[in-house]
């Protein structure tokens, strides 16, 4: 999206060590480790995984320009490709974990080599109407337990030696994949991928001009994104034992959208952000009907209207320009 | 009893009606969908919930007002017509000058809160609205049987869409509505009212899909999901036919209808899909759509 700005970038352009990536990523993670020994971690694991997942859809809305509608394909259908693994085929975690994810990124090939085909608004609805199609695939195909979904999904020991038996053990397996899923999801931003992506995002013809297979990058980010998702997803299924049709329905893709815009496109954190609020807010709500349906529709608006660039987004450039008088002053 | 493909003829016609009646749903919906993209350049998210919302109105008009089916067919779009004209007078004009992309996370927002609301007070099993007397029962045509509700379904949506098309290529509204998709400055500067005639497009288009919700209401029931399962499928096809004619919507609304109803027949299990399927095959053979100009 045009006006989506890069907060990341000009941080650490403008030095100090307040923009410091490292020393933030540090205190971070700390807090993280810290952090189940005082709330329950279940719900941070939970918390990580919608994270994950929406810094995943970010990477293609945020940093190449293309908004998905269809993200719940990936994010789902790898959570049953991981619950059969582990129940049926009764593979050890990691393996589970890792065809979940090839899954994910296959199908993100296929869906990815269509819908790059056209832009803009005709994108997402392709993006939408086949992840659909995998949504009923998952209704009525033999392996996903169609409205029951896989339930009881065993937490089989990673490597075949490391036990995962409690809340706590697969929480730090959550963390060590939300930490791996990041670090990908930096890298590939502040690389010459990332550049180029970029570039094609503010103006796809003059990449095309300057040499670029602008669809051959739009597809590598877009099966970056689904495979990333897909490891979401395989995550959630570690935490919660189970894989249902709610992971694979198009208001999952709305979910992670809101997310994503909420917390603020094209920032590394907006999406870590958004996730937190909107999954608390589901679990708050969660015992009022449709409550929370009405909340996510009423702050998408409100986003849109208010507040384009979301939290991070908005708050980020204010801070700076904040810090940036206070250092004049000296 | 007479066969044809190995397949009964009565049940096969049976599927192929369904199929025309679900076709005529579909060429409503996404002959709003191309009128309010010709002149916003946004595709309405919200037009499925405006579909479910104008079968509410209707059921409401009925169970609160005692407003039968005939006046409800044009209360109900008029109503949701100008609630439509107030979402975008109020909220989509504000961002008409930003990325497309916004209009459709707008509306996909509005689609969340109306469905939210209906659901919170309504639940998801759904109302049921009576067929009106006049259209109980149904003809005999011999070699199938044809419901008088489901045949002035077809008829009342196939005269719509023939009106819709009249209005925009043969009136001069209408040849002022397609210069204002053309160029809208230009138009403007002949001292037509653009966002005037924007925000009655925009109250057409959802008044179109409130009259596909009224006429659905006695086919299915009354239901705060009706609007987002079947907005998907439009979409599918929105992307087949192309957004740019209002006859390619027309035209590929019906087709896939019945595209969806052969299914049915041939191979039940496909049939949920078999829009999607099409829609790929249309990308891998001609991404600009059926009826679309290229890019």
């Amino acid at each position: 999206m045009s006006d989506s700005t890069n907060t990341t970038e000009s941080a650490r352009s403008s030095g100090g060590w307040l923009s410091d990536v490292r020393l933030w990523a540090a205190i971070g993670l700390v807090a993280l480790l810290i952090l189940p020994h005082f709330l329950y971690p279940v719900m941070i694991a939970k918390i990580l995984c919608f994270a994950l997942f929406a810094a995943a859809f970010n990477l293609l809305l945020g940093f190449a320009g293309l908004l998905s509608f269809g993200h719940a394909a990936f994010f789902g259908f790898s959570a049953y490709v991981t619950g059969y693994a582990l129940q049926t085929l009764r593979l050890s975690a990691e393996l589970g974990i890792l065809a979940g994810v090839a899954v994910a990124a296959l199908l993100g090939l296929v869906i990815g080599l269509l819908a790059i085909r056209r832009q803009g608004i005709y994108f997402a609805m392709i993006t939408l109407a086949l992840s659909q199609m995998v949504y009923f695939v998952a209704l009525q195909a033999p392996f996903t337990g169609g409205e029951d979904g896989l339930q009881g999904v065993p937490r089989r020991p990673l490597f075949g030696i490391i036990d995962l038996s409690t809340n706590m053990d697969v929480y730090y397996l959550v963390l060590a994949i939300f930490c791996i899923g990041i670090f990908i999801i930096y890298r590939a931003v502040h690389s010459p991928f990332g550049k180029v992506l970029k570039s094609i995002r503010e103006n796809e013809d003059r990449a095309i001009s300057l040499g670029y297979d602008a669809d051959r990058y739009k597809l590598l980010a877009f099966v970056l994104s689904a495979a990333l998702s897909g490891l979401a997803g395989s995550a959630k299924v570690m935490v919660f034992q189970l894989a249902s049709l709610t992971d694979v329905q198009w208001q999952m893709s709305g979910e992670v959208v809101l997310m994503a815009v909420l917390g603020g496109i094209g920032t590394m954190l907006g999406p870590i952000l958004g996730a937190t609020i909107i999954v608390s807010l589901q679990n708050e709500l969660a015992q009022v009907g449709s409550l929370s349906t009405i909340v996510q529709g009423a702050v998408f608006v409100i986003c849109v209207l208010l507040f384009r660039r979301g939290i991070v987004g908005e708050i980020g450039p204010r801070l700076r320009r904040w810090r940036d008088g206070g250092e004049k002053d000296k | 009893m007479m066969d044809l493909l190995g397949i009964p003829v009565p049940v096969l016609m049976g599927q192929l009606l369904i199929g025309l009646i679900n076709g005529a749903f579909y060429a409503v919906l996404s002959l709003g969908l191309a009128l309010i993209f010709g002149l916003l350049n946004i595709v309405n998210f919200a037009h499925g919930a405006l579909y479910m919302v104008g079968a509410f109105v209707a059921f409401l008009l009925l169970d609160i007002l005692g407003i039968g089916y005939w006046p409800a067919l044009v209360l109900s779009p008029i109503i949701v017509g100008i609630f439509g004209m107030l979402i975008e007078r109020f909220m989509l004009r504000r961002i008409a000058d930003l990325d497309h992309l916004y209009g459709l996370l707008l509306t996909f927002g509005l689609a969340l809160l109306l469905e939210g609301l209906f659901r919170q007070v309504y639940g998801v099993a759904g109302e049921t609205y009576a067929i009106p007397e006049s259209l109980q029962g149904g003809y005999n045509l011999g070699f199938m049987f044809l419901p008088a509700y489901r045949a002035w379904v077809l008829a009342a949506s196939i005269v719509v869409c023939a009106a819709t098309w009249y209005l925009i290529e043969m009136t001069r509204l209408g040849a002022t509505m397609r210069a204002a998709v053309e160029n809208a400055d230009l138009v403007r500067a002949f001292g037509v009212n653009v966002p005037l005639l924007v925000t009655l497009t925009y109250g057409l288009g959802v008044g179109l899909a409130a009259f596909a919700g009224v006429l659905a209401a006695p086919i299915y029931s009354v239901n705060p999901l009706m609007g987002s399962n079947i907005i998907i499928v439009v979409f599918a096809i929105v992307v087949i036919g192309g957004l740019g004619s209002i006859k390619g919507a027309i035209i590929s609304g019906f087709l896939l209808g019945l595209c969806e109803g052969l299914t049915r027949v041939f191979y039940a299990e496909a049939s949920n899909i078999i829009i999607f399927v099409v829609m790929a095959i249309v990308l891998i053979v001609r991404p600009a759509g059926l009826f679309g100009k290229a890019a």
